[in-house]
């Protein structure tokens, strides 16, 4: 009887030992399964310290701007940051007092920060922890991140990432590690950076519209026409080789292709007329498709050609002014397009050779700028629908179905939308500020965020 | 032997139970350690010599060093001795130890490069300054009783206005036209060999593109107007600047209007 005793008196401590604090909150939050992340402020180790404001602002901004996480905030976090897998340690037994007096819990048992749980566990509440530190090595700045999943039971278990990541002992390269490690947990969560995109703008800060390139949150704004004319309507290759747009270098606006990397001019060929305008290219990037009086100044059809201009063809017919049009990304075949055909301009779709040709904007308002989402199935566009003329909004539309959804709501106006390569951001351009800028936001409108500011800047176009 | 046993039980169970209580005790939290040393990486470490001296930039000079608005000048330098990297500032970012960039500055710029090696960092920089262009000369004013040929056309020739979204021609328009058709017969008489632009624009409110057709359509339908009035059509050429070159830029009807129209300018 004695020893059944003791033996029941050891298990249950056995017992009272292994239990884990209770994981609370842990999976949903209410907002389905979006799931939460801790970005804790990294640090770094002599030299890498001094970039690591830079670093920590470009990895949490990464990351929060993905669209796929949400981020607990940095306020919640306990004090003690782990650097690295061995950092961790396994909480101790629970003691008496926490244990509750006459049943009361009154306190979650904390390691201040080392505990895998003390991440989980309210008021961070997170389910998964992003980590690490730098340091500089043989003149590297070496990154050192992992990410932890907060379900697991111990660190070992619980590793998602572990990897080292090199870039220049510069802001530069802080920002190149910074961006890869939010690369990387980004992709975790089945989401894609953006970081090695580009998008290419009309800006007139120089004094003239001039065609202008930069990185996705910004960054590394670069002049790349100097035309000194009016240089307006870029779009870009699927590829992200090249870009075309139209210039009035030659007096009359004409559509010029150049590559990107070396920026050289691919010389189009335009046909004789008084408008060739509004280029883009077909998905495996071999032709343009474009928008033009020709011949002489009959305003305007559709024209496809090859991609240095020759070959041309129209497929629509002298009826209206019939101008940007955009080809489906996923299958070639099917273009978009915006026409005055029945009046005020609308949205409308056709097939590569200009038949089925159908309206998608329900006749109301003005309807412009369409852009398909990399799916094939959606459409960005402008619409003044339930606004005065010229009071642009953005919407998205699935093709198939034609319904839409509204993005923006009468701040300023919302113009000229574009997909990112995800699929999932946009880039457009609003007066909300002032001045036409250009601004990101989600698909669903949220996070919308201000790109430019120097001059007017606008008709973003956004690729690889 | 049970009484022994016992006891020991007891210490032990004591001994768990306080030490249970110690590790469930808060402590204040300590301040965060510094982050430990990077493990060592299993690359060939590079040799510890004397720390070499910082690079010496032999060359960095801009040519010409004064261009008028518009302009390029071309950026030359030469870094040589132990560099691991050769930055220049504005936008231009990383380079080669050794080459040159054009660049375009609009207005009065100091590029300055920095090289930078394990002895150090050098610095240089090159000055572009840009100078508005001069204006060209005024051209000879004809001993033409009526004015010089650009005079004519601006003063003589009307614009024509247009309803929004609409290219057609109608009501005072046409009466425009047709004092349009007249003045340029005479301004044609006087100055043989001279064209005249008929520049079709729009109001901000309709997309960029759009505006672009519109304006086309606009200039399109104003010249085949004058050439019914008998205007020969070769020496009219159209062209759209869309919504890019407003006459006033306030958003309401009064500005909206001046900018729905056609205007001509003196052609080459």
């Amino acid at each position: 009887m004695k020893k059944f005793i003791w033996v029941a008196i050891v298990l249950s401590g056995i017992l009272l030992i292994a239990q884990q604090p209770d994981m609370v909150g842990r999976i949903d939050k209410g907002r389905g399964t979006v799931p939460v992340i801790a970005i804790p402020n990294l640090r770094g180790s002599g030299d890498a310290q001094g970039l690591m404001t830079v670093f920590n602002q470009t990895l949490w901004d990464d990351v929060n701007s993905s669209g796929v996480v949400k981020m607990a905030p940095k306020t919640s976090y306990p004090l003690t940051v782990p650097q690295q897998p061995t950092d961790f340690t396994a909480p101790a037994p629970p003691s008496d007092n926490s244990r509750g007096k006459k049943g009361e819990m009154t306190t979650i048992p904390s390691g201040g920060g080392r505990w895998l749980s003390d991440w989980s566990n309210p008021p961070v509440n997170a389910n998964y922890l992003a980590t690490g530190y730098t340091a500089v090595q043989n003149g590297v700045l070496v990154l050192y991140g992992w990410m932890f999943d907060l379900s697991r039971a111990t660190a070992a278990d619980a590793q998602v990432i572990g990897k080292r990541y090199l870039g220049g002992v510069d802001e530069a390269g802080a920002r190149k590690v910074a961006h890869e490690f939010a690369a990387d947990i980004v992709a975790t969560f089945g989401g894609q950076s953006m970081f090695g995109t580009h998008i290419y703008f009309v800006s007139n800060r120089s004094g003239r519209s001039e065609i202008w390139g930069m990185d996705p949150d910004g960054k590394n704004q670069k002049q790349i026409t100097h035309f000194n004319s009016i240089s307006i309507e870029p779009a870009v290759s699927a590829d992200g080789t090249k870009i075309a747009f139209t210039s009035y270098y030659h007096l009359t606006p004409d559509i010029f292709v150049f590559s990107v990397e070396p920026s050289r001019d691919l010389r189009f060929y335009n046909q004789s007329a008084s408008v060739n305008s509004s280029p883009s290219f077909s998905p495996d990037g071999k032709k343009i498709i474009y928008s033009s009086s020709a011949p002489g100044s009959r305003c305007c059809r559709i024209f496809t050609s090859n991609l240095d201009g020759t070959g041309f063809k129209p497929i629509t017919s002298l009826a209206a002014i019939d101008t940007e049009p955009k080809i489906n990304p996923k299958t070639g075949n099917d273009v978009v397009f915006t026409s005055g055909r029945s009046g005020p301009q609308q949205i409308y779709k056709m097939s590569m050779e200009g038949t089925d040709v159908e309206r998608l904007s329900d006749g109301s308002g003005e309807a412009g700028n369409p852009s398909w989402n990399p799916d094939g199935q959606h459409i960005a566009f402008a619409w003044t629908r339930g606004f005065a003329a010229g009071a642009w909004n953005i919407f998205v539309m699935d093709v198939a179905t034609k319904q839409y959804q509204q993005l923006t709501h009468g701040q300023g106006k919302n113009e000229q939308p574009s997909w990112a390569p995800d699929g999932v951001h946009i880039v457009f351009s609003s007066t909300r500020n002032g001045k036409y800028q250009i601004y990101t936001m989600l698909a669903d409108g949220t996070h919308v965020e201000q790109l430019t500011t120097q001059g007017t800047n606008d008709r973003p176009v956004w690729g690889k | 032997m049970s009484m022994f046993n016992k006891r020991k039980i007891t210490v032990v169970s004591i001994a768990l139970v306080l030490a249970m209580f110690a590790a469930g005790c808060k402590k204040k939290a300590p301040p965060p350690p510094p982050p430990p040393p990077p493990a060592p990486v299993n690359n060939t470490t590079r040799p510890t010599g004397p720390t070499s001296p910082a690079p010496v930039v032999a060359a960095f000079t801009a040519e010409p060093t004064t261009i008028q608005r518009g302009q390029s000048s071309t950026l030359r330098w030469e870094v040589s001795g132990d560099v691991t990297s050769v930055t220049i500032d504005q936008t231009i970012g990383a380079v080669q130890n050794t080459g040159n960039r054009r660049v375009f500055p609009s207005e009065s710029t100091t590029y300055t490069l920095t090289a930078t090696g394990p002895g150090g960092s050098t610095v240089s920089s090159a000055v572009v300054s840009v100078t508005a262009p001069t204006p060209p000369p005024p051209p000879p004013t004809g001993d033409r009783g009526g004015g010089s040929f650009g005079t004519q056309v601006e003063s003589s020739v009307h614009d024509i206005y247009f309803d929004y979204d609409k290219y057609d021609v109608s009501g005072e328009g046409q009466n425009t036209v047709q004092q349009d058709a007249a003045a340029l017969k005479s301004i044609f008489a006087q100055f043989p060999n001279t064209s005249i632009i008929v520049e079709g624009h729009c109001d901000e409110r309709g997309s960029a593109q759009y505006n672009l057709g519109l304006g086309d359509k606009r200039a399109s339908a104003v010249k085949d107007f004058l050439v019914q009035l008998g205007i020969p059509g070769d020496r009219l050429k159209t062209i759209s600047y869309g919504k890019e070159r407003p006459q006033c830029t306030d958003s309401n009807e009064s500005c909206w209007q001046k900018n729905r129209r056609v205007h001509f300018s003196p052609g080459q």
